[in-house]
C-alpha cells in the first residue's frame, strides 16, 4: 500500500469515527432527562473519545499526505476544505473541554461530515506546487486561516442550537422561514454530495466544443447529465443527452448544470424527509436543541467568536499580507479573495461591537453567528469556483 | 459645569451614570435598572455630555458605535460589488476606451452599466476612500471618548462600594456569614491564590485581575489607525515605488526609479513537472491538468554605477550580487524589492538574411540584423553592401504606401533595404518581412532572402520599494496585540462587604467570559463558605441550576 492511499484510508476512518461519535451524542442528549445523569456522561465521554480518535486519524491522514506530497496538503479545494472540516472539529473538541456540552458535538460534528463529504467530491488527487504556492507561507498562512473560520465556525454551530430552542416554530414567522431555510441549504449540500457521486458512480462522460467569451474553440467535459449547453456547444461524445439549453458566452454552464443538480437531488431529499416525517427539520432537531441552555450557547458562541477573531486575522489577513507581498509584490491587490477574507473581518467586527455596545445577545447574535458561518463558506466555495482570481487552484 | 453631588458627597462630573467613589446610581434611568450598566464603569463620556456646538455634534457622530458599524457595513457591502465583475485591475486592456469595450463585449449591458457606475474601478474611487477614511476618524473619536474616563474610573476605584452598585451585578449573593470574621480572610487567601490583586478596606474586599484586558479593544484601535496611516502615507512621492520593466537576456538595463542601479538578465529559466523524473504522485494531476509549471527564474546581476560617474556613463559599472530572482523569491537590495512577474519565451532577436542574385540563385553574402539596435549600412562582402532606409519592429500593413508599425517591439520585424552591389551600383529598394518581399520601384536582379531567426526569452520584473511598510506592521503587529490582550484575557472583579447586620454581600463583575468568573467565585464561595450566589441575567440557568444542567 502507498503513502497516498494509507492517507485516504485514515481519512475514511476519521469520517466513519465522527459518524459514530454523532449518534453517541445523539444518545447522551436523548438519555438526559432533566437531570444530570451518570449515562448521559457515560454516552458523552464514548462520544468525545470517538472523536477524538477519530480527530487522531484525520491528523495522520494530514500529516502523511503531507510526507506524500512534500507539501502541506492545503493546495487545492479538496484538500483545503477537508483540513477546514478537520479544524472544525479540533476547535469543537478544545470548546467541548471547556464547557463539557455533548449537544454541542451532535450539531458540529455532522457540519464536520458535511465539510468533509463536500470536499470528497473534488478531484482528489496530489497537486505539484505551482511557482506561486511554493513558500513556507502556504502552510502558516492557510492553515492559520482555516483555523481561525473553523473556530468561528463553532459559534455558528451554537447559535443554530439556540436558535432551534428559542425560534418558535408553531407560528408562521420570518425566523421559522430563515432558519428552515438554514437546514434547506445543509440539505443542498448532500445534494450536490448525492449528485455527484451518482454520476460518478455511472462514470458519466459527456464531451463537448465551446466558444468561450474571448472567442476561442475550447474543450470541455461534463461529469453529470449536461442541463446547460456551454455558448456554441457541439456534442462530441455520441449517445448522451443534448443540452436542453444553451447559456452565453459569460456563464460557465458545467458548473450551472452541477449546481442545478444538486438543487434537485437536494429538493428531492428535502422532500422525502418531510414526507417521511411529516415534520420540517428545525421540528425534527428542536427536540435535541430543547435540552440546550440558552445562556450557556450564547455564551460559546460568543467565546468562538471572541477566540477565532484574532486567529482569522491573523492568518487570513496578516499573514496573508506578508506573503502577497512577497510572491505578488503587493500585500493587497484587492482579488476577490482577499476582498471575502476582509468581508469576513468587517463583518465579525461588527458583529463584536454590536454585541458589546449595542447590547445584541441571545438570538441577534445567534443569526449574526449563522451568517458570518455563511459568509465564510461563500469565500471558501462560490469565490473559488464562480468568481475567478489570483486564488482559483482548483 | 454642573458637578453632580452623590450622597456619599462625592463630585461627578455631568454625565456620570454611576457615582466614581461609591457606585451608586446617578440617573434616573440607572436607578430604574435591574442590572448596573458596567460598559465605561458608568462614567461620564463627552459625547454622552455635550451636544450643542458643531464640534460637539461631530465629535458624538463619529464617537456613536452605531455609526462605526454603519461605516463598517457600508464598507464591506462595497466591497462585495466590486468582487461581482473583474476589476479594471484584471482586466487585459489598457486604455480607457478598450476597458469600456471589454466590460460591454464581455459581460453584455450588465458589464457596461457596471463600468459606467465606475464599480470597476470601485476600491480606487472617491467615495470608497471616504469610507476608508471617516472609518479612521470613527476609530480615533471613538476611542478617546471611551478611552480616557474609563482608565481614570479604573485607577481611582474604591474598595468599598454602595450597597445599590452591588444587588445591580449580574452575579449576586446576599446571605449569612458563616465563618464570621474570617470570612474576608479565608476569601483573600483563595482569591491570592487564584492570582487577583486584593484590596481590603474596613469590612471590604476588592479583587481583581486583568485589567489590562480592558485596554485591548483601545490598543487594537491604535494599531488600526497607524495601520490606516500607513497606507495614506504612500499616496505621498517618494514614500512608494511601483515600477516594471521588460529585460531580454543579454540585456544590461537601467533599474526604474531606482537611481544607480542596473541590471543584466544572463537567462530566463521555465520549468514544468515532467511526469517522467517528478515523483509519481504527481501523476495524476499531471494527467488531469496538463502542463504545470513549477518554476519561472530570471538569472540577473545587479550592478551599481559608481558615486563618481558621469550621467549616461556605462561603462565601468561596478557588480553587486549574482541572483536567481523567482516567484516568491524577489532580489532585494536598499529597500528595493524585484519580484518575477511575468515573462514572453522566444522574442526575435536578429534576423539572419542572405543576399543573392535572383536569376542565377548566386549568393554574395550574408547578413544578421540586430533586431533591438539595427545598423543603417551592413557590409556583405565582395563589394556589396546592404543600406536600412527604414525599420518596422511591428510591421502593421501600408497606410497611404507608407509602412505602419504597431510596436516597438519586434514581433513580426520588416525592413525597406536599399541593396548595392557591383553590378548595380546605384542601388536597389525592396521591402523586405518575414514572408513578404515587395519591390516598389520596378523589378530588381537582387534579393534578401530571409534565412532563420535568433529568439530570445524575455522577463517581466516588478520594481517596488515600499517605507511604509514598517508603519503597516507597526500597525498590524499592535492590532493583533491588543486584539488578543481584548478577547484572551478577561477583567474580573470580585467585591465582598460585610454588612451591618452581620450579613455577607457579593458581587462579582466581568467584561467578558461569565462562565470563567463564575467558576472562580465557585471556588471562593466554597473556600470561605459565602452565601450562594445567582446570575440575574441567567433565567433559565437558575431554574435549571438545582437539576444540574450546569456543568462544574
Amino acid at each position: 500500500m502507498t503513502l497516498v492511499s494509507i492517507s485516504s484510508n485514515l481519512l475514511f476512518v476519521a469520517f466513519v469515527c465522527y459518524l459514530i461519535a454523532t449518534m453517541f451524542f445523539g444518545g447522551a442528549v436523548k438519555v438526559s432527562g432533566s437531570k444530570t445523569s451518570a449515562s448521559e456522561r457515560r454516552w458523552g465521554r464514548i462520544g468525545i473519545i470517538v472523536t477524538i480518535v477519530g480527530f487522531i486519524a484525520n491528523l495522520a491522514y494530514f500529516i502523511t499526505r503531507w510526507i506524500a506530497a512534500g507539501h502541506a496538503p492545503v493546495s487545492n479545494l479538496f484538500e483545503f476544505t477537508t483540513a477546514f472540516g478537520m479544524m472544525v472539529v479540533g476547535a469543537f473538541i478544545l470548546i467541548y473541554f471547556i464547557y463539557k456540552t455533548p449537544l454541542l458535538g451532535l450539531f458540529a460534528l455532522p457540519i464536520a461530515i458535511i465539510i468533509i463529504g463536500f470536499a470528497s467530491m473534488f478531484p482528489r488527487d496530489i497537486n505539484p506546487l505551482i511557482p506561486a504556492l511554493k513558500s513556507y507561507w502556504l502552510t502558516v498562512h492557510v492553515t492559520t486561516a482555516a483555523l481561525g473560520e473553523a473556530i468561528l465556525a463553532i459559534s455558528a454551530v451554537a447559535g443554530l442550537i439556540y436558535l432551534l430552542k428559542n425560534v418558535d416554530i408553531t407560528k408562521k414567522t420570518k425566523q421559522r422561514f430563515w432558519l428552515e431555510a438554514v437546514m434547506f441549504t445543509l440539505v443542498l449540500v448532500l445534494g450536490f454530495v448525492a449528485s455527484t457521486t451518482t454520476f460518478s458512480v455511472m462514470d458519466y462522460e459527456a464531451k463537448f466544443n465551446y466558444v468561450d467569451k474571448e472567442q476561442k474553440e475550447k474543450e470541455i467535459i461534463y461529469n453529470t447529465p449536461p442541463i446547460f449547453g456551454m455558448n456554441e456547444f457541439e456534442a462530441l461524445t455520441p449517445g448522451t443527452m443534448t443540452p436542453l439549453a444553451e447559456m452565453p458566452s459569460i456563464v460557465n454552464a458545467k458548473k450551472l448544470t452541477t449546481v442545478t443538480w444538486s438543487l434537485l437531488f437536494g429538493t428531492v431529499l428535502y422532500v422525502l424527509l418531510r414526507l417521511i416525517t411529516r415534520k420540517s427539520i428545525s421540528a425534527l432537531l428542536k427536540p435535541f436543541a430543547q435540552k440546550a441552555n440558552s445562556q450557556l450557547m450564547d455564551e460559546i458562541g460568543y467565546r468562538a467568536v471572541s477566540i477565532g477573531f484574532p486567529v482569522f486575522t491573523l492568518g487570513a489577513l496578516i499573514f496573508a499580507m506578508i506573503w502577497a507581498h512577497e510572491a505578488w509584490s503587493r500585500f493587497w491587490g484587492w482579488d476577490p479573495k482577499e476582498v471575502w477574507a476582509l468581508i469576513t473581518w468587517l463583518f465579525y467586527a461588527a458583529f463584536l461591537h454590536l454585541r458589546l455596545s449595542r447590547g445584541w445577545h441571545g438570538e441577534k447574535s445567534a443569526w449574526l453567528a449563522v451568517i458570518g458561518f455563511i459568509i465564510i463558506m461563500f469565500n471558501l466555495i462560490a469565490v473559488n469556483l464562480i468568481i475567478a482570481g489570483l486564488h482559483s487552484y482548483a | 459645569m454642573n458637578n453632580i453631588i452623590c450622597a456619599c458627597g462625592h463630585e461627578n462630573p455631568e454625565g456620570t451614570v454611576l457615582c466614581g467613589n461609591c457606585g451608586r446610581p446617578l440617573t434616573k434611568e440607572a436607578k430604574n435598572q435591574k442590572l448596573a450598566d458596567m460598559r465605561y464603569e458608568g462614567t461620564a463620556r463627552r459625547s454622552q455630555t455635550y451636544n450643542k456646538s458643531i464640534i460637539d455634534k461631530i465629535w458624538n457622530f463619529f464617537s456613536s458605535v452605531k455609526i462605526g458599524i454603519t461605516i463598517i457595513v457600508a464598507i464591506l457591502v462595497a466591497a462585495a460589488i466590486g468582487t461581482i465583475l473583474p476589476q479594471v485591475l484584471y482586466v487585459p486592456a489598457t486604455t480607457e476606451a478598450d476597458i469600456a469595450a471589454y466590460y460591454e463585449r464581455v459581460y453584455g449591458t450588465f458589464g457596461k452599466i457596471y463600468y459606467e457606475l465606475g464599480l470597476s474601478d470601485l476600491y480606487g474611487s472617491w467615495w470608497f476612500q471616504t469610507l476608508i477614511g471617516m472609518l479612521g476618524i470613527s476609530l480615533i473619536v471613538a476611542s478617546l471618548d471611551r478611552f480616557i474616563p474609563l482608565y481614570k474610573s479604573l485607577k481611582k476605584q474604591r474598595t468599598k462600594r454602595h450597597e445599590s452598585f452591588m444587588k445591580r451585578q449580574r452575579l449576586y449573593a446576599q446571605g449569612e456569614n458563616i465563618l464570621g470574621e474570617n470570612s474576608l480572610a479565608k476569601s483573600e487567601e483563595k482569591l491570592k491564590e487564584l492570582r487577583y490583586k486584593v484590596t481590603r478596606e474596613d469590612g471590604a474586599l476588592l479583587a481583581e485581575k486583568g485589567r489590562f484586558a480592558r485596554w485591548g479593544p483601545y490598543v487594537n484601535h491604535v494599531g488600526l489607525i497607524i495601520f490606516l496611516f500607513g497606507v495614506m502615507l504612500r499616496a505621498l512621492p517618494g514614500f512608494y515605488v511601483d515600477e516594471t520593466m521588460w529585460i531580454r537576456e543579454g540585456e544590461t538595463r537601467a533599474i526604474p526609479e531606482a537611481p544607480g542601479f542596473y541590471l543584466e538578465s544572463k537567462e530566463f529559466i521555465l520549468e514544468t513537472y515532467d511526469k517522467a523524473t517528478e515523483d509519481e504522485v504527481f501523476g495524476e494531476a499531471i494527467d488531469r491538468v496538463g502542463t504545470i509549471a513549477s518554476n519561472y527564474q530570471t538569472d540577473v546581476v545587479l550592478y551599481k554605477k559608481p558615486e563618481e560617474a558621469l550621467p549616461g556613463q556605462t561603462d565601468d559599472l561596478k557588480e553587486v550580487k549574482k541572483e536567481s530572482i523567482q516567484v516568491n523569491h524577489p532580489l532585494k537590495f536598499e529597500g528595493y524589492s524585484v519580484f518575477q512577474m511575468d515573462f514572453r519565451l522566444d522574442e526575435l532577436k536578429t534576423m539572419h538574411f542572405k543576399l543573392s542574385n535572383k536569376a542565377s540563385g548566386e549568393t554574395l553574402g550574408d547578413l544578421a540584423i540586430d533586431l533591438v539596435n539595427p545598423e543603417t549600412s551592413y557590409d556583405v562582402g565582395k563589394g556589396s553592401k546592404v543600406e536600412l532606409l527604414g525599420y518596422y519592429p511591428d510591421f502593421s500593413g501600408f497606410e497611404n504606401g507608407e509602412p505602419q508599425t504597431k510596436s516597438p517591439v519586434p514581433n513580426n520585424p520588416a525592413f525597406l533595404v536599399k541593396m548595392f552591389t557591383p553590378e548595380t551600383p546605384e542601388g536597389e529598394t525592396s521591402f523586405v518581412a518575414i514572408k513578404q518581399t515587395v519591390e516598389p520601384l520596378g523589378d530588381n536582379e537582387f534579393k534578401l532572402e530571409f534565412q532563420n531567426v535568433d529568439t530570445r526569452d524575455v522577463s517581466g520584473l516588478t520594481i517596488r520599494k515600499d517605507k511604509t511598510l514598517w508603519i503597516l506592521a507597526l500597525g498590524g503587529l499592535l492590532f493583533m496585540i491588543g486584539v488578543a490582550q481584548g478577547s484572551y484575557f478577561n477583567h474580573r472583579r470580585i467585591w465582598i462587604h460585610e454588612s451591618t447586620e452581620g450579613h455577607l454581600v457579593v458581587a462579582a463583575h466581568t467584561n467578558k467570559n461569565w462562565f470563567g468568573v463564575k467558576k472562580e467565585l465557585d471556588q471562593v464561595t466554597e473556600a470561605a463558605q459565602l452565601p450562594p450566589y445567582i446570575d440575574q441575567h441567567d433565567t433559565e440557568g437558575q431554574e435549571l441550576k438545582e437539576d444540574g444542567e450546569k456543568s462544574s
